[in-house]
């Protein structure tokens, strides 16, 4: 076990000194040479001291992977990486000293309680709950009422909340949350992506995956994850800034036909659904175009300009 | 014309002890539908789709799904429905042949219509190569169109979809609604559940449940205009903000 393993080496207490964190040419093979499975195929990229971090990618992109690497809990097939200035390999007791991973299955004890959970965690890693409670103040509050509750009696989002107060406990240098909101509702979606601003401002590196387009937005800078390739990364501005064609959005009371209809233009060179509306890659041509071009095929049709999402990015990435 | 209804509900409640799970819910869903099935972590969606598929019996409250009544005809419903959720779907260590060929057969489809059917649907999948080959070797996308094909491979009346496109990438998440769409075009109901918004807008109505009550029903059309919403995400989060309880 992980955490026995801490134990056992609680006496080497070596901290990171930032929480800077750097991957460079990471590969993860997994399986017999002969039918092997690339996770992760040469990822780079870098985090620099307090960053709110997003690693976007669909399951199976190799999101769990390249945690587990940095966390320490998985040796990569090839590359290297650093936490915090410590290699991943040669100083993992050092990185675990000092980082915070909340992976993506709930893994606390299901037979100790609330309380009791969080006491171990700050037992092993040498401090006590009240030496680092304002950090974890906001959020333990929420689930404190159920302190005597076994975690494994908790709900989906109480456990959430317990996992992350253990996970902070020792005031960790780099955060690293492997899917938090995956099948989690919108409006909790939000309020934890709210709590993580809270964290950021106490200056904690923080990593965090999800499968959801949507949250892109909310980190500082985002790296898109896929088939373990990386399709991209920079800020969530600077991804969508570099779509570099025209993305039209287009709707009518028949958009299935309609969606049919656009496909079979050959200056239409993506058409998808989107919401409420298609949005409409051209190879050539203008808004009016399309309008006339719609028009004359009989089917008129509400034509804009959209302005491409990471969604949109991300798909577009994912051709070519 | 009249649509024909293929779930009727009538002040259906779920209680557990003196917790009201599901309360009072009335609304119908019509053939060839997609219904949208909206509720935040804790709403009672789940509660109430155990009961529509027979799985759970009500505490008080009407429905009849595929015209079968929910107390008395619950195994009569289980064999006119499909279900299909992200998490369980297809066995992993079998083959895409034995996995059609278990499901058909707990649907109690004879062998001759298992053949046939197979050899189209593999046909239709463009999965022929692949029929002979472990589930857990296909990529997700693939493993996702199958699960959905075997979940209707009995042509049932209507399919429970429970977020069937979780963790997916963003083009086959659009493979996938196609898949839907044809489905609907078919005539078979479908009943989805989704936490990504802009699938609220691919359905043809929208329900969306806040405390075991469901408090808006409507095309996404009505829904946002009711609300003075610019979009779906805006019409869940004023409705799920309203929430007393949580899923906590």
């Amino acid at each position: 076990m992980f955490f026995k393993t801490i134990i056992m080496q609680s006496g080497n207490r070596r901290q990171l000194n930032n929480g800077h964190v750097s991957v460079a040419d990471i590969v993860m093979t997994y399986g017999k040479p002969n039918a092997a499975v690339q996770a992760l195929q040469g990822i780079n990229f870098e985090v620099k001291p307090g960053e709110l971090f997003g690693i976007i990618g669909p399951d199976g992109a190799g999101k769990t992977s390249l945690f587990r690497i940095l966390t320490t809990l998985l040796l990569p097939t090839g590359g290297r990486a650093e936490v915090g200035g410590f290699d991943v390999v040669k100083d993992y007791q050092a990185i675990r000293n000092s980082v915070g991973y909340m992976p993506g299955r709930f893994s606390l004890y299901p037979d100790l309680t609330v309380a009791e959970n969080l006491a171990f965690f700050a037992t092993i890693f040498n401090t006590s709950i009240s030496e680092n409670y304002d950090l974890i103040k906001d959020i333990y509050l929420q689930i404190e009422p159920f302190r005597n509750r076994r975690a494994g009696q908790l709900s989906g989002g109480m456990k959430q909340k317990l996992a992350l107060s253990c996970a902070l406990i020792h005031r960790p240098s780099v955060l690293f949350l492997d899917e938090p909101t995956t099948g989690v509702d919108a409006v909790s979606r939000r309020e934890f992506w709210e709590m993580l601003r809270r964290l950021k401002a106490q200056g904690i590196t923080i990593l965090v995956s999800t499968p959801y387009m949507d949250e892109a937005g909310l980190c500082e800078r985002v790296a898109l994850l896929q088939n373990g390739r990386m399709l991209g990364i920079d800020t969530p501005a600077g991804i969508t800034a570099s779509f570099g064609k025209l993305l039209l959005a287009v709707r009518n009371e028949n958009m299935l036909p309609l969606l049919k209809l656009l496909k079979s233009f050959e200056e239409v060179e993506e058409a998808y659904p989107f919401g409420e509306y298609h949005h409409v890659v051209l190879k050539q041509g203008s808004e009016k175009d399309l309008r006339a071009r719609l028009k004359a095929a009989g089917m008129e049709a509400e034509v804009i300009t959209a302005v491409p999402g990471i969604e949109d990015c991300f798909m577009d990435l994912m051709k070519n | 014309m009249e649509m024909e209804k293929v779930i009727e509900v009538k002040q259906l409640s779920k209680r557990f002890g003196n917790f009201t799970a599901v309360d009072a819910i009335t609304f119908d869903v019509y053939k060839g539908e997609i219904f949208g099935f909206l509720g935040a972590n804790g709403a009672g969606k789940t509660t109430a789709m155990r009961m529509l598929s027979g799985l759970s019996v009500p505490s008080s409250g009407e429905a009849k799904v595929a015209g079968f009544d929910v107390y008395r005809q619950t195994e009569l419903i289980k064999r006119h429905i499909g279900y299909m959720s992200q998490r369980f779907s297809l066995y992993e260590d079998l083959t895409v042949r034995e996995n059609i060929r278990f499901y058909a057969g707990i649907y109690g489809m004879s062998d001759a219509f298992i053949r046939d059917k197979t050899a189209s649907l593999l046909q239709q999948l463009h999965m022929e190569a692949e029929a002979g080959k472990l589930v857990k070797s296909l990529p997700l996308g693939w493993k996702q169109k199958l699960a959905f094909s075997v979940a209707i491979f009995h042509e049932p009346q209507i399919v429970f979809l429970d977020e069937p496109t979780g963790g997916v990438d963003p083009v086959t998440r659009r493979e996938f609604w196609n898949l839907i769409y044809e489905a609907a075009a078919s005539g078979i109901t479908v009943f989805v559940t989704t936490h990504y918004m802009d699938e609220a807008e691919y359905c043809s109505r929208v329900s969306i449940m806040v405390d075991g009550r469901m408090d808006a029903l409507g095309t996404p059309a009505e829904l946002k205009k009711q609300f003075d919403a610019a979009s779906m995400d805006e019409v869940f989060l004023r409705l799920a903000r309203k929430a007393v309880r949580t899923a906590d």
